[in-house]
């Protein structure tokens, strides 16, 4: 969630009160905001020779991009405590009836085709407002904008560039201008090398690199008003003195495009001269049909039930009741025309979080108090409790091995691919691990196939306990499994190891035949036949196992008959000394590890 | 092997009318080995005693010498008064010793016994008086000295040293005899079979002490508290959900639950991706022999016919309420990608799990209450509170007509089982859930509120989808496992928790988990 910091005393000021921090505090949380930290106590940073003013750090829902600047904060709040009204945007022509033209080059499909954009006229920057507006673009961009990739904004000072505009594509040789803050000329190309070790821009650099065409904005005298979306152009860059803001948007996704360009209009136009005016410009883009006027700040038109709002809350509101409370959520509403059931709701161009009444509906929540809310239990259905029958099976076991005086640990799921294969002596066939594709560390890099690492990596870590050391675990572990779905099943496990002086072989066979016995499992051997023909529990027998992760001659694998069908479910043994090597282990160990899916 | 000083002291104590003392009685035994019989002996009232500490004088082996042989200077003297002509200073060592020699020459020069004449020695006396051998005599026959300054010198001089003895004051006790019967370790089979129990003398047990530590397995602390949510669940009437499922599909794990495939959530950053196996397959019916499809018990009276579930429209209905909404939402309007839908992800959530038991429950809608509490998954990097792994905790209630303050009211109850008392709740936002609630409780321990889990009721474009009736509501929640653990045990750091490098000895030493109370 992103955070947003204010400056305490102008908050207060624009709300036209004095809050204590819990006072403060307390209203954040009812609105749904969160006061992360008022700095008002703490050490704050000194800027040219001035210690900052104290700041309140208010943590934003991910969706209310109409929160994420101290306007946007400011108003809604004000709304909430109905201060202040909810403001009528208005689109307002320039003088002489002709609009601001973006003319939009086919060539853009290639790379990022969507433009948009407005004027804020005769505005009024200070420092503060100037900073909002600077860090509101910053914002939009790390959030909705998904780091520029989907959306990049440039703003300009109209009154150094003139119209119409064109958006074009170019190959970057051809592009030549001083980017912001540069005096140097240069072209597409050099730029990228230019910006290549910038801390700020370098990570933008890779939306457009590889392109043959670059995105660029140009007046009607080709000067280059943008490279979006990676930079503005020098030559129309605005400064606190700033009269007339052109701002253009470019963009991968209309959604979004349209989300950005409202947003910046509706928290900013407030500082022009007529408060709440936006003058809009024309998008000629006739290849993709993407010619119109923007921005379209009209509010959108929607309807709620009556009924729906209070099932949902549990209350019995009328309908202007609701109307009143939404109000207070910075909507227009009332009472609709055709239906005492519904309520005409008009959504204003700063919310485009609300997608469904639910959205609607939990702002009358909001409105009306969570806290406040008539709270009852949901008991009219009765359920049945039921554990999952793996579950209980793992508690089975689980339970066995702990009153058999085993410890139970629970190490990670995820780990390397040496601990998995190459230190357990096992060979990847390359179809049996899941494999991570993006793991941070080499700690991640397959879903486990077997306990064994965990239960290893756990003893390795606990060297200072006494010995013998007997841990277990019961969890899952997954395979490849190309005929499902997902392409993959988990399996549950049970391990158990064993960490002393000797090898206690014989005592991973014993916890063996006490969880076997548990389940109702009879042993027999080979020589003996079937000792117990009783055919409905299930017998296990087992037999010598040749396999590298084991003491030669000192390792079985487990088998099962249940109901007539055979299954090998696991293996115990020595482990070899060179596993022991690889997990750094000085003593011997004997593991003993099953699939115990089979006694669902 | 000390001495056992038992009988003796028995025998000392029946041969005399009033109370010994043990330095009397015993000058020679260490009191050590005394004091081993007496508590022996007091144990079982056969004595009483009371330990007298006093500090006394003796004679160091210097001091020791002096007594028997005499001072330096009286040794001096003798040997010159023996020489009838005066003795020659140079053969002085020759005759009393290097040692006494030099000292024993100045202090007799001093208290006058002899003088110089030239170089000879000579006797101006017969008769001297050695005080320095006379205190040391005193010292050593009553090992003390009244002239407190002249044992100070004494002292100084080396002669003398202070040492603390401890002497037994013993008498009698209520159950005194003259024989102590030997003692048995342990009530055995073999007493109880030839009945020497009736008279055999049991050690005496030491309360003091802890008993003989028991060999014992444990569980894990973190599924001790798992254990206890389960309780709480099923106490509550809830089903336990599929969860052993590590691997999901971008579908079921974010597209079903109306996350748009921009969400920062399905970033690289924050979800682990599978690169093998590569592609999932559209969701599709179970296999028949799945010993994982959830087979819920339920009433013959609520048994209905199911309807089967059609998973292409399923896909179809998902791909629109984001494409172009649906369900009278307004959707995200973005083009909706098949193949994003497709990526294998290791799930970030058990919702996932939630998503696919409601997808079934629209097969036969009915009321439901659903739990689980498993692994999920976050490409995190690691510190004290995260790790890329942790276990989520999370709650399903379908129904129909349900209300917010229905959830409200019932997590009431929820966190009352957990011993959570107080709670508020904060408006929030989360993708799949619409009205969203925080959940904070009161925590008397640090003064505050804390954040202890996220609820709400699932969004219409999440459930409708499925197929699930427009007046049936769901409610869902969710919290960690380790947070609220850290918080009730005062755990600061995560990987103290879970993972290999917790401490076996934590495990087993960790008491019972009781919620309600800790």
């Amino acid at each position: 969630m992103p955070t947003i910091s204010v400056d305490k005393a102008a908050l207060f000021q624009a709300l036209g009160r004095d809050y204590t921090t819990e006072e403060f505090d307390e209203l954040c949380f009812e609105f749904g905001i969160e006061l992360d930290e008022d700095t008002s106590n703490s050490d704050r940073p000194i800027v040219n020779g001035k210690q900052e003013p104290p700041q309140l750090k208010i943590e934003i829902p991910a969706n209310r991009y109409d929160l994420l600047c101290f306007e946007g904060i400011a108003l809604m709040l004000n709304i909430f405590l109905g201060r202040q009204p909810i403001p009528n945007y208005k689109l307002v022509e320039p003088a002489n009836g002709e609009l601001q033209t973006i003319i939009v080059k086919e060539d853009t499909m290639k790379i990022r085709p969507l433009v948009s954009g407005a004027i804020l006229r005769n505005i009024k920057f200070d420092q503060a407002r100037y900073e909002s507006f600077i860090a509101l673009q910053d914002k939009l961009h790390q959030n909705l904008a998904r780091q520029r990739t989907l959306v990049s904004i440039g703003t300009h000072d109209l009154d150094t560039i003139q119209g119409p505009f064109t958006y074009e594509a170019l190959p970057p040789k051809d592009i030549k201008f001083a980017p912001l803050n540069q005096t140097k000329e240069m072209d597409g190309e050099e730029m990228m090398a230019f910006y290549e070790k910038d801390k700020h821009l370098g990570k933008y650099l890779h939306i457009i690199r590889d392109s043959p065409v670059y995105p660029v904005i140009y007046d009607s005298k080709r000067t280059v008003c943008s490279l979006p979306p990676i930079i503005n152009g020098d030559h129309s860059k605005i400064s606190v003195n700033t009269k007339n803001v052109f701002i253009e948007i470019t963009a991968l996704d209309k959604t979004k495009l349209e989300i950005v360009n409202r947003i910046m209009v509706s928290m900013f136009s407030q500082y022009t001269s007529e408060p709440f005016t936006i003058e809009p410009i024309k998008i000629v883009s006739e290849h993709n049909n993407e010619t119109r006027i923007v921005p379209d700040i009209s509010p959108r038109t929607t309807q709620a039930e009556v009924s729906y709002i209070n099932e949902c809350c549990g209350l019995e509101l009328s309908p202007a009741e609701i109307c009143t409370f939404l109000k207070k959520m910075a909507y227009d509403a009332k009472p609709s025309a055709t239906s005492p059931d519904l309520i005409d709701v008009f959504v204003p161009p700063t919310r485009a979080d609300v997608l469904h009444q639910a959205d609607i509906m939990e702002d009358v929540a909001i409105a009306y108090g969570f806290n406040s809310l008539p709270r009852s239990f949901p008991s009219k259905s009765g359920t049945i409790a039921q554990p999952l029958p793996i579950n209980k099976l793992t508690d089975i076991v689980r339970i066995e091995a702990a009153m058999a005086g085993w410890s139970e640990v629970l190490p990670l799921i995820l780990c390397s691919h040496d601990e998995n294969f190459g230190w357990l002596n096992r060979k990847d066939d390359g179809n049996t691990a899941v494999k991570l594709a993006n793991p941070k560390t080499q700690e991640f890099q397959v879903v486990r196939t077997s306990l064994l690492p965990g239960l290893l990596k756990t003893i390795r870590e606990n060297k200072h306990h006494t010995v013998p050391m007997k841990i277990f675990e019961v969890s899952d572990v997954a395979f490849k499994d190309l005929s499902l779905e997902r392409k993959s099943r988990n399996e549950r496990h049970f391990a158990a190891a064993w960490y002393g002086k000797t090898s206690g072989f014989e005592v991973v066979h014993g916890l063996l035949d006490r969880v076997m016995a548990m389940l109702k499992s009879a042993f027999i051997t080979g020589e003996e036949g079937l000792e117990n023909p009783a055919m409905n529990d299930s017998q296990y027998w087992i037999e010598e196992l040749d396999e590298p992760t084991y003491f030669p001659g000192h390792s079985a694998s487990v088998h099962v008959r249940i109901a007539g069908k055979d299954h090998v479910i696991g293996a115990f043994g020595i482990l070899h000394p060179t596993v022991l090597e690889n997990y750094e282990l000085k003593y011997p160990v004997s593991t003993l590890e099953l699939n115990i899916e089979a006694f669902l | 092997m000390a001495t056992d000083m038992t009988s003796p002291i028995l025998d000392t104590l029946s041969a005399s009318d009033a109370s010994i003392l043990s330095s009397e009685a015993f000058p020679s035994t260490p009191s050590l080995n005394v004091k081993a019989a007496l508590d022996r002996l007091a144990s079982r009232q056969m004595v009483e005693y009371e330990t007298i500490e006093k500090e006394i004088a003796v004679l160091t082996p210097e001091g020791d010498e002096i007594a028997t042989n005499g001072s330096h200077e009286a040794k001096v003297f003798q040997a010159v008064l023996a020489a009838l002509d005066g003795l020659k200073i140079g053969e002085l060592p020759g005759i009393v010793g290097k040692d006494n020699a030099k000292i024993g020459q100045g202090n007799a020069f001093k208290k006058g016994w002899i003088k110089k004449d030239k170089d000879l020695l000579r006797a101006t006396t017969e008769t001297i008086v050695d005080e320095t051998r006379e205190l040391l005599l005193t010292v050593k026959n009553t090992q003390s000295l009244e002239d407190q300054k002249a044992l100070t010198d004494l002292k100084r001089r080396k002669l003398v040293a202070l040492q603390k003895v401890i002497t037994f004051k013993i008498s009698k006790g209520p159950k005194f005899a003259r024989e102590f019967v030997k003692e048995e370790t342990d009530l055995t089979a073999e007493m109880l079979t030839n009945g020497s129990w009736k008279t055999a003398q049991l050690k005496p047990y030491n309360f003091k002490a802890k008993g003989a530590p028991t060999p014992s397995g444990a569980f894990h602390p973190l599924n001790k508290v798992r254990q206890e949510f389960r309780n709480i669940f099923f106490e509550m009437g809830f089903e336990e959900m599929p969860t052993n499922r590590f691997v999901e599909t971008g579908f079921w794990n974010f597209d079903a639950l109306f996350v748009p495939q921009q969400h920062p959530a399905r970033d690289l950053q924050d979800t682990f991706y599978i690169a093998d196996p590569a592609v999932a397959d559209r969701p599709r019916e179970d296999p028949e022999n799945d010993p994982h499809r959830p087979k819920s018990i339920q009433p013959a009276s609520a048994a209905t016919v199911a309807k089967p579930l059609d998973y292409k429209q399923y896909w179809d209905d998902v791909r629109q309420v984001h494409e172009s909404g649906k369900y009278g939402s307004i959707g995200y309007r973005y083009p909706w990608d098949a193949d994003e839908s497709l990526r294998l992800v290791l799930r970030t959530h058990t919702t996932s799990v939630s998503t696919y038991m409601l997808h079934k429950l629209a097969a036969n809608p009915r009321p439901a209450r659903y739990f689980s509490i498993d692994r999920v998954f976050r490409n995190e990097a690691v510190d004290a509170t995260h790790l890329a792994e942790f276990h989520q905790i999370e709650g399903v209630i379908a129904d129909f007509g349900l209300t917010l303050g229905g959830l409200i009211g019932f997590m009431e109850v929820f966190f009352a089982k957990m011993g959570i008392h107080q709670l508020r709740f904060k408006p929030a936002y989360n993708p799949y859930t619409e009205p969203s609630m925080e959940i904070f409780g009161y925590h008397a321990g640090l003064g505050k509120w804390v954040e202890i889990g996220n609820s709400g009721m699932f969004r219409p474009e999440m459930l409708e989808p499925m197929g699930l009736p427009k007046n049936m509501r769901v409610y869902g929640w969710g919290l960690s496992l380790e947070r609220p653990t850290m918080i009730k045990y005062g755990v600061s750091n995560i990987r103290e928790l879970l993972g290999h490098k917790v401490d076996l000895n934590f495990v087993e030493t960790n008491p019972a988990v009781r919620l309600e109370k800790d």
